[in-house]
């Protein structure tokens, strides 16, 4: 008998010596030849023998020197959780056993489909019947310079782990670029390993394609947590280093210091091979529904197939494929039909699912519950009564069953209001109905987690009188914190009451149950730091809240971390964004700061120039003793703002909830009956108070004598001279509803006017609900609550004052300024159509 | 046939934020970049009183004008709630890293 002689690598970790496979020159069988030994090629193997044992004979090519193992579990290894054996999902045996000859560590180089033949890199040449192509994907490199320096690595196989295992032996830094599912596994295992880790992201959300806003920032803030540095909306400039990785430069002029840099930022389907021989790649190998290309006898599976358009980077779609590859190889045709997809993840050892289409859109429902105490997200996208898309963080046991209601387009109107709450408790008992679905709890079912009170205490609290929200977080502390069991509350209170329940303090808007002061006291006692953070504690109904919530919440947390807090634009009305006031027609008008109500020549010239540079149709003299300058083009307003600031000039924030303007008269310094300088105190004050973000807009007055020229008393806070001191009045309004201010107090000093001023100030921003002028908050809070404040309680004004100037520290940057200096210019600048394609 | 014009990039849009597009002769186009980063374009017009909508506030799929906060839905650019009217939606592809808008029909016909 003759045999043709194949050699076959090692098959262990290590390549070892070639041993010989002998195949009789007898064996008739169909040659099926498969590049690539990884999770798809293998199981295309495993399910064609599952099928027909014996029908082919089987060569696998594999470009690493291992056997068949789990690329998925490559993270586990990396962090020291699993050894390679344990995640080898074929050995030796396998091979063996089932007569497959492998060769490992010898990557295919071309393909020959005349000869029907491959050719790998020693050079040895195999003939084929069927092909089967299997390579998988390759990370993607972004083209920054440095990008091939030593210690620059990516995340695909064990080669890349043995690398990042190395050099985590030594400490120091490391960079990973990408934020997505692999960039945040490899951070978590060099973060394991010892290694001080900044992951580098593209995009402002971690995972964006797997997750929406709000599941991202509870990702970040729980590996900052661990220790990592998260960048987001951070764009590699380049990686630098002298003949090895240093460092990466961001496009911000960052600089992050790193010994290993591991660029993880995708995957790409890996079609070289079969783009040099010819066959149909378009993203990736163009196979019909049996995974056959353009080449009748040549296959492919896994990641870098496209089938019907669609490349999949998961592992699920891969076993679908594989199934109707191996009906087809067996002549028992199926037909694989694409894969709707769902993320099922532990990133660094948090659970994250997503699912479907969770972009939300027309006639899209979000159903959204927040368990900020459990650190749970989930959202589940509804329209037309079916699941259209869920996210999942924390608490994934329901995503199999939110894919499964997803996949099979089940009507769910039946358990609409409790399918948010899971499987479990939508579909248990026939209790669909949230009240009856209460009244089924036993008295010892806990309502309140954070407090630990009981549906029995509860309900005890609501026989002793309680009969709103408000009296049940008083009464018996439930739904007093964190507030997610605030629906259960509520259901407890109509089951019990019926009717009778009364209605609660308005909500802040109809994203959130919490009215205003609850949403205030709650950023300042759990130290909330930001807007998606405020909405995930507490329990926003909507994904990224309204115009409404917004603005509310980003001025709440401005006022609450002064110098800290960094302010959202794209929470802000467009007059703040734009620092100018939009008019009917969309343009803008320009009001320049005139301290106390003073100018001068070269500040006028400043202002004639710009009304005549930038054609301005009007300008008009101001309630606020200043010019106002109209009609100027959002595109031209850096430039405005540039000529003025040349004259000295700053914002005059007229167009704010903000302070806006001290008006003064002119006082003892030329006025017969003037008592003071009113006209130096009002710059004074205008000096201590510019700049400041309000609940609302607030406007200052000093009148140099009681005939009150500065009308003083319907200002939000008004200072009237008199012979011996300052009155001091509070809470005026011009407005439609023209209030005379309340009168606080008298002081002997300018000094103690200008300390008054800042405390009630102070007490305005920190209490007033936003969009609430002093007058009706006076109103609602009483005068005499003010005086206490203010008058009597020494040691309390001092604090007052001294939180309202260090706020001000960070407030008295012109806004101006800084944006003719090119700040937040794509505020101001139109796009540029770059190039036209017709088609 | 329809001409696509390539305006940049998603980079050049803030999120929850608005750029706006001119192209000779046609009414400006606002390009919305929402919190799960799709893109929208519209006409730069509230259908109420032509407020610029690329200055309002982007949440969810809408976005407020700022004018008088009427609520437009960024997909069909009609007015949400009780207010009545719709603004002309362009269509938008986002494609290899790059955005591209339909150019208006009334320009096609001129062109």
């Amino acid at each position: 008998m003759e045999f043709q002689i194949e050699t076959q690598a090692g098959t262990g970790p290590v390549a070892g010596s070639e041993d010989q496979l002998l195949v009789p020159m007898d064996d008739v069988r169909e040659h099926l030849v498969v590049v690539g030994n990884g999770m798809a090629g293998c199981r295309a193997v495993e399910e064609l023998l599952a099928r027909d044992g014996t029908r082919y004979r089987v060569t696998i090519f594999g470009a690493e020197p291992y056997v068949n193992y789990n690329r998925i579990m490559l993270s586990p290894v990396l962090a020291g959780e699993k050894t390679f054996e344990q995640i080898v999902i074929n050995d030796r045996a396998w091979y063996d056993d089932n007569g497959i000859a492998l060769i490992a560590g010898d990557p295919v180089t071309a393909i020959d489909r005349a000869a029907k033949s491959v050719t790998a890199q020693s050079g040895r040449t195999v003939h084929y019947d069927k092909l089967l192509i299997a390579t998988g994907s390759d990370p993607f490199i972004i083209p920054v310079p440095g990008k091939d320096l030593p210690g620059v690595i990516s995340f695909r196989d064990m080669k890349d782990v043995d690398t990042m295992v190395e050099a985590a032996g030594k400490g120091g830094d490391a960079v990973v670029i990408g934020g997505g599912l692999l960039g945040l596994e490899a951070a978590h295992g060099l973060t394991l390993r010892g290694m001080k880790v900044t992951v580098i992201h593209l995009m402002d959300t971690l995972m964006e394609r797997q997750l929406d806003e709000a599941a991202g920032w509870l990702l970040k803030s729980a590996l900052e947590g661990r220790g990592q540095t998260i960048l987001t909306g951070a764009n590699t400039a380049e990686i630098y280093g002298e003949g090895k990785v240093e460092g990466v430069r961001l496009k911000d002029g960052r600089h992050i210091p790193a010994s290993l840099v591991v660029m993880a930022v995708g995957i790409r389907p890996s079609t070289a091979l079969a783009r040099e021989a010819g066959l149909a790649v378009n993203r990736g190998i163009q196979v019909d529904d049996h995974m056959v290309t353009s080449d009748a006898d040549v296959l492919a599976v896994g990641e870098c197939v496209e089938h019907d358009g669609n490349v999949y980077g998961l592992v699920a779609p891969l076993w679908d494929m594989c199934r109707s590859l191996a009906d087809g190889l067996t002549d028992q045709h199926t037909g694989y039909k694409g894969s709707v997809t769902s993320t099922k993840l532990k990133v660094a050892g948090l659970d994250v699912f997503s699912a479907g289409d969770f972009s939300g859109g027309e006639g899209c429902e979000d159903i959204v519950l927040r368990d900020a105490s459990r650190g749970v997200y989930k959202r589940v996208v509804v329209k037309d009564d079916r699941v259209i898309g869920a996210v999942l963080y924390g608490d994934t046991a329901d995503g199999g069953w939110y894919f499964d209601l997803l996949k099979r387009g089940e009507n769910v109107a039946e358990m609409r209001d409790l399918l948010i709450f899971g499987q479990a408790f939508a579909q248990g008992g026939g209790a669909l109905d949230p009240k009856s679905a209460v009244a089924a709890l036993s008295d010892d079912a806990e309502i309140c987690g954070c407090n630990g009170v009981s549906k029995g205490q509860v309900v005890a609290c609501i026989g002793k009188g309680a009969c709103s929200l408000d009296a049940v977080r008083a009464g018996c502390k439930a739904s007093a914190s964190c507030g997610s069991c605030t629906g259960l509350v509520e259901n407890l209170l109509a089951v019990v009451l019926g009717d009778d329940v009364q209605s609660g303090p308005k909500t802040m808007c109809k994203c959130t149950s919490f009215g205003h002061d609850d949403v205030r006291r709650e950023i300042v006692a759990q130290d909330m730091r930001s807007i998606p953070e405020v909405m995930q504690k507490l329990h926003w109904s909507t994904p990224d809240g309204c115009s409404s919530c917004r603005p509310a919440l980003n001025y709440y947390l401005l006022c609450a971390l002064p110098g800290v807090y960094v302010d959202d634009q794209q929470s802000r009305f467009v007059n703040e964004r734009m620092h100018a006031n939009i008019q009917k027609d969309g343009t803008y008008s320009v009001v320049p700061r005139m301290w106390g109500g003073l100018t001068n020549p070269r500040e006028l010239r400043a202002i004639a120039d710009v009304v005549d540079k930038y054609d301005a149709p009007m300008v008009k003299v101001t309630g606020g003793q200043r010019l106002d300058i109209f009609g100027i083009k959002k595109e031209d307003l850096p430039a405005v703002w540039a000529d003025l600031n040349a004259a000295g000039m700053v914002s005059g924030h007229a167009y704010g909830k903000s302070l806006r303007t001290v008006k003064t008269c002119v006082g003892s310094e030329w006025c017969r009956f003037g008592t003071q300088d009113s006209t130096g105190l009002g710059v004074k004050t205008e000096r201590m108070t510019w700049g400041s973000w309000m609940p609302h807009k607030f406007k200052i007055a000093v009148s140099g004598c009681p005939r009150n020229c500065a009308e003083a008393t319907i200002k939000d806070f008004g200072i009237v001279c008199v012979d011996s001191g300052y009155e001091l009045h509070v809470g005026g309004n011009g407005g439609i509803h023209v209030r005379v201010t309340d009168f606080l107090c008298k002081v002997g000093t300018e000094q103690e006017a200008l300390d008054y001023c800042a405390a009630f100030t102070q007490l305005y921003r920190e209490e007033a609900r936003y969009l609430e002028r002093t007058a009706p908050w006076i109103e609602r809070v009483g005068v005499d609550y003010v005086k206490q404040r203010i008058v009597e309680d020494d040691a309390g004004r001092e604090a007052l004052r001294a939180r309202f100037l260090f706020s001000q520290q960070f407030m008295q940057d012109d806004p101006w300024a800084l944006r003719a200096a090119g700040a937040n210019s794509d505020l101001h600048q139109h796009l540029d159509p770059i190039s036209i394609a017709a088609e | 046939m329809t001409d696509w014009i390539d305006i940049g990039t998603l980079a050049d849009i803030p999120q929850r934020g608005a750029r706006t597009v001119r192209i000779s002769g046609e009414k400006e186009i606002a390009v919305f970049r929402t919190g799960d980063d799709r893109v929208f374009a519209l006409v730069n017009e509230c259908p109420h009183k032509k407020g610029p909508l690329s200055q309002g506030i982007v949440h969810g799929h809408s976005v407020a004008c700022p004018l008088h906060n009427w609520n437009i839905a960024l997909r069909t650019g009609e007015a949400q709630g009780a207010d009545e009217g719709c603004t002309p939606t362009i269509a938008v592809r986002h494609e290899s890293g790059r955005i591209w808008i339909a150019r208006p029909a009334a320009m096609q016909a001129a062109a």
